[in-house]
């Protein structure tokens, strides 16, 4: 239940420069993740928020209280918070039974004897691990670790709860159970969650909001779905979304009243209305179409003009979905139908377009120039 | 925003940053650890390095001068005088050549022993995986001693050896000098190497030679290209350790080469030394050291970067034992031969002569349990003196002894283990890398030489600004145990590191979160997580501070003797019987010590040498 801000965060291991003056608000409530390819910063990023690394620069805020000032050389100690820590490999102490290493932070808090045990039965209940309460962490599978580390970190009420790919080490079946339960956790405690994964799924369903990092240095802040359908450059666009989004190379005319497009998928235009404020206001440019599979429609007969001919190039069915490759004047497109469609290699299909669903970047900033509506 | 061009308050960075630094126990520690250590290991070093370099009253007429001066003059009768060859050149061609074929000989036994004890279907492996050990624990001293009364010839006259009273005519060559000093050296030095070798063998995953297998290269191939290049890292640390202890030491030297006048160099710096050269022994020294850091200079060079394979394939895994088919049987029973004769036989001989009333005679009326508990009634034996269970001084370095390892042992232990601690968290960090290059300089000095300098440091009372921080230790219980526990820092800190590195930083930042702060976390999470390496730790120091007599034998005095010290003395006083009574006590209680440990704890010598 905290609001947390980082202001001009820099972060070097060495002469590593691992965060570039990041930026970053999480407001109350929010379930926001940090996502990004492995070693782009964004562990880094939750080890300064928990006090475990000290930036070189910067300031964080929480609540408006100030507990990081990098400049003063000011740096509240992590157990001044008001947070906890959920880590990639649980960190469960093996020399301690569950209940002990529950209770290890609220004995160190100088909690009533009946709170401590008040507080380790109920988040083990929340966790549904109650019956383990005795045991040690060898004698636990992955997945109930999983669930003590948790019930652990919850256990001290933290204002700020902050998960360090705490999924990454179970298998995909758990993987999606816990992502539901975390949700719910959430949600019924409402407290502040910061979450750091490199999988996308994770990211899109549970968060609230999503940072998208690269390199250190963040790209994009915006809720999962606005984040996938206008995401704010190409390296974004590439980076979420399975099976990826497909880019086509174009030309681009802008004028008074919007933008006229020319290249493999036709010859498109867009209303001044759809496009960023940020985008070109006039001449002629390269730019780059982005298409996700879904927004394609693929057909055997021409429906309409504006239809595309196309070549199949192969066809998974997958189940409840079939990903198709086709080609389109040379450019490979990946479509995602719905259902089981059979296609045979080399026929020829009509892909149409909803152009109002289309993102455009300009080829040479890689910024989105177009929304999608 | 950069810090530059902002507004924040200078005065209140400082305090922050100095209330930092103060209030963390880490920094603390650290910081005492670096003055103890500059203090205990750089000052002496620098002393020694110093006294070389000044002139002594006793040799102001030889050279001329004054006395406190400076000079270059040991320096020069050391390196460029007639004296030389004598004094240095042939004494340091011989430690060269004993530590070369020492470190041959017991790196090639001990590798061949640790990869058929740990990658072969041989039988008897928990036998044999004991028996291995025991020569670690055996002192060399002890070894030659029974060297001597297997092969003992008429050279030095007194009774002659076993082989002797058999008829059997043992050359000199064998009985003496470098061949017998090199074969008691492997046969003890090999410990180090099967230990080391065989904990880089068991972080192997097996996967790896099986991998191997599967692309079709043979047993030997699999040997030569993929187990070979992965425990060579391991290999050459042994080589490393190996060489060294071998040119530092010197009870062996001194029972079996001074009697054909094989002198090295640690047997002239004890010369010098005990002849109060201790310029010339210094120097002696000093050069000692040089050779020992361009050995471990050469070793980092050749390892370079491959240092981390062990690491790297340390999934443990599964572990399939190879097959050793044909063979197996031939093996076992070499190495039932080879731990028969190498073993059991200095044991075996050791309790025999303890028994015996003359040396040399071997029949039954000869047997006698007077050197145990004879009640120093006939005075032709030992000049009167009682059996050892009867005699004061016994008793008294007894209980010396017992005192040293067991302060030592914990002392050593804690110390290391904080160390340890240091260096594993300051990996990459300027004070880690400072405190473990700090720690690691008493390796690199020989026992004697180490023994010596304290023992001149230490002798006056130490000042700083006038005021006695330390007063004289001469001839104290406190000067044994400094020594001791300086001298074997290396080698606890080591296994203090590598039993820290064990310990998942995530452990500890978990319990930093939850509000623990230094001390709650070294007793609650880090201790009770590393206390198998804390008795590991303690294990290694013990049983090597039991048997340790190079080090202390300057040292010593009458009231401060130690159970090897004893035994060296009845030995050079011509009381072997006396002096095997001394070493097998001794050697009990090392065996009884390590089992206990190995039955309460997870001892492991093997994984307290740490690489």
């Amino acid at each position: 239940m905290s609001k947390i801000e980082l202001k001009h965060i820099d972060k070097f291991y060495g002469k590593n420069h691992i965060l570039k003056d990041v930026e970053l608000t999480i407001e109350d409530g929010d379930f926001m993740t940090l996502l990004g390819p492995s070693g782009c910063g964004k562990t880094t990023t939750l080890r300064v928020v928990s006090g475990l690394e000290k930036p070189q620069n910067g300031t964080i805020y929480m609540d408006g209280k100030e507990i990081v000032n990098a400049a003063e050389a000011h740096f509240a100690p992590p157990s001044e918070r008001g947070l906890n820590l959920v880590f990639q490999s649980y960190a469960l102490w093996p020399h301690m039974t569950v209940r002990e290493n529950i209770a290890f932070g609220l004995n160190i808090k100088k909690m009533s004897k009946e709170e401590v045990n008040k507080r380790v039965t109920d988040a083990l209940e929340r966790m549904q691990i109650g019956q383990y309460i005795d045991r040690y962490p060898s004698e636990l599978s992955g997945g109930q670790q999983q669930r003590v580390a948790i019930a652990r970190a919850i256990a001290s009420e933290p204002r700020l709860l902050l998960l360090d790919e705490p999924l990454s080490n179970l298998d995909a079946k758990l993987r999606v159970d816990m992502r539901s339960e975390l949700k719910r956790l959430h949600t019924e405690t409402g407290t502040t969650m910061i979450y750091v994964t490199h999988d996308q799924v994770e990211a899109l369903t549970m968060s609230t909001k999503i940072a998208i990092f690269k390199e250190g240095v963040i790209i994009q802040v915006a809720p999962p779905l606005e984040l996938y359908n206008n995401p704010a450059n190409l390296y974004v666009a590439d980076f979420i979304g399975n099976p990826r989004i497909n880019f086509v190379d174009v030309k681009a005319t802008v004028t008074a009243a919007g933008m006229e497009i020319d290249g493999a998928a036709g010859k498109l235009s867009f209303p001044k209305s759809d496009m960023t404020p940020g985008a070109p206001t006039s001449g002629t440019f390269d730019a780059v179409l982005g298409i996700r599979p879904e927004q394609v429609t693929i057909n055997t007969e021409r429906q309409s003009p504006d239809d595309i001919e196309a070549k199949i190039y192969t066809s998974m069915p997958a189940g409840s979905e079939t990903l198709v490759t086709a080609k389109m004047c040379g450019v490979s497109m990946v479509i995602k139908a719905l259902g089981i469609t059979h296609y045979s290699p080399d026929q020829t299909v009509y892909l149409s377009i909803d152009p109002k669903k289309i993102n455009v970047f300009d080829k040479k900033s890689e910024n989105l120039i177009k929304y999608s509506v | 925003m950069k810090p530059k061009d902002q507004n924040y308050s200078k005065s209140r960075r400082l305090k922050n940053q100095l209330k930092a630094v103060v209030t963390n126990p880490y920094n603390v520690i650290v910081l005492i650890a670096i003055v103890l250590l500059t203090y205990l290991i750089v000052l002496p070093l620098l002393d020694m390095i110093s006294t070389t370099f000044t002139l002594a009253q006793r040799d102001v007429r030889q050279s001329g001068g004054v006395a406190g001066a400076f000079t270059l003059y040991y320096w020069q009768r050391l390196l460029a005088s007639n004296l030389t060859t004598k004094l240095l050149v042939q004494p340091l061609l011989n430690s060269l050549l004993i530590g070369s074929c020492v470190s041959v000989c017991a790196i090639t036994i001990g590798s061949v022993l640790a990869w058929l004890m740990v990658r072969t279907d041989l039988p008897f492996k928990k036998f044999f995986s004991l028996a291995v050990i025991i020569p670690y624990m055996i002192p060399s001293w002890c070894k030659s001693q029974a060297w001597l009364t297997m092969f003992k010839t008429e050279r030095i006259g007194g009774s002659p050896g076993f082989l002797m009273s058999l008829g059997i005519n043992v050359p000199d060559w064998l009985a003496y000098g470098p061949v017998a000093i090199i074969t008691v050296l492997s046969l003890h030095y090999y410990a180090y190497a099967y230990l080391l070798v065989s904990s880089a063998l068991n972080s192997i995953n097996s996967e790896l030679e099986e991998m191997g297998e599967i692309q079709g290269a043979g047993k030997a191939m699999i040997l030569r290209k993929i187990t070979f290049p992965l425990v060579l890292p391991a290999m050459l640390s042994a080589v490393i350790l190996t060489f060294s202890k071998a040119i530092g030491t010197f009870g062996v030297i001194n029972y079996l080469g001074s009697k054909v006048n094989f002198v090295t160099l640690s047997s002239q710096l004890y010369m010098n030394s005990k002849s109060q050269n201790t310029q010339t022994a210094f120097a002696m020294a000093l050069i000692m050291i040089c050779i020992a850091s361009i050995s471990v200079f050469v070793n980092q060079k050749l390892i370079g970067s491959r240092k981390s394979y062990a690491t790297i394939g340390g999934k443990g895994g599964r572990s399939t034992p190879i097959r050793l088919g044909a063979q197996k049987p031939i093996i076992t029973i070499v190495l039932i031969a080879f731990f028969a004769v190498g073993i059991i036989m200095p044991i075996l001989i050791l309790i025999l002569e303890s028994f015996m009333l003359k040396q040399g005679t071997y029949s039954l009326a000869n047997l006698t349990t007077y050197y145990w508990v004879g009640d120093g009634s006939r005075k032709e034996i030992m000049e009167g003196l009682p059996g050892i269970f009867r005699n004061p001084n016994f008793i008294n370095a007894l209980i010396n002894s017992l005192k040293l390892t067991f302060v030592n042992g914990i002392f050593g232990t804690i110390f290391g283990q904080i160390i340890g601690y240091i260096c594993a968290k300051g990996r990459g960090k300027l004070h880690g890398r400072v405190v473990e290059q700090l720690v690691f300089i008493p390796y690199l000095i020989p026992s004697i030489a180490f023994g010596g300098i304290f023992l001149s440091m230490f002798s006056r009372p130490q000042t700083l600004f006038g005021v006695t921080l330390v007063p004289s230790l001469y001839g104290t219980f406190a000067l044994l145990t400094i020594t001791s526990v300086v001298k074997h820092l290396p080698f606890a800190s080591r296994a203090g590191t590598s039993n820290m590195l064990q310990i998942g930083g995530e452990l500890e930042e978990a319990a930093a979160i939850a509000g623990a702060g230094f001390f709650k976390r070294f007793v609650r999470i880090v201790f009770p997580l590393s206390k198998g390496g804390f008795i590991s730790g303690f294990m290694l120091i013990f049983v090597s501070i039991m048997k340790e007599l190079d080090l202390i034998i300057l040292i010593m005095t009458p009231k401060t003797s130690t159970l090897p010290y004893l035994a060296f003395q009845y030995a050079n006083g011509n009381s072997p019987q006396a002096s095997n009574c001394v070493a097998i006590v001794m050697f009990s209680i090392v065996f009884l010590v390590y089992a206990l440990a190995n039955i309460f704890g997870d001892a492991d010598l093997a994984k307290s040498m740490g690489g």
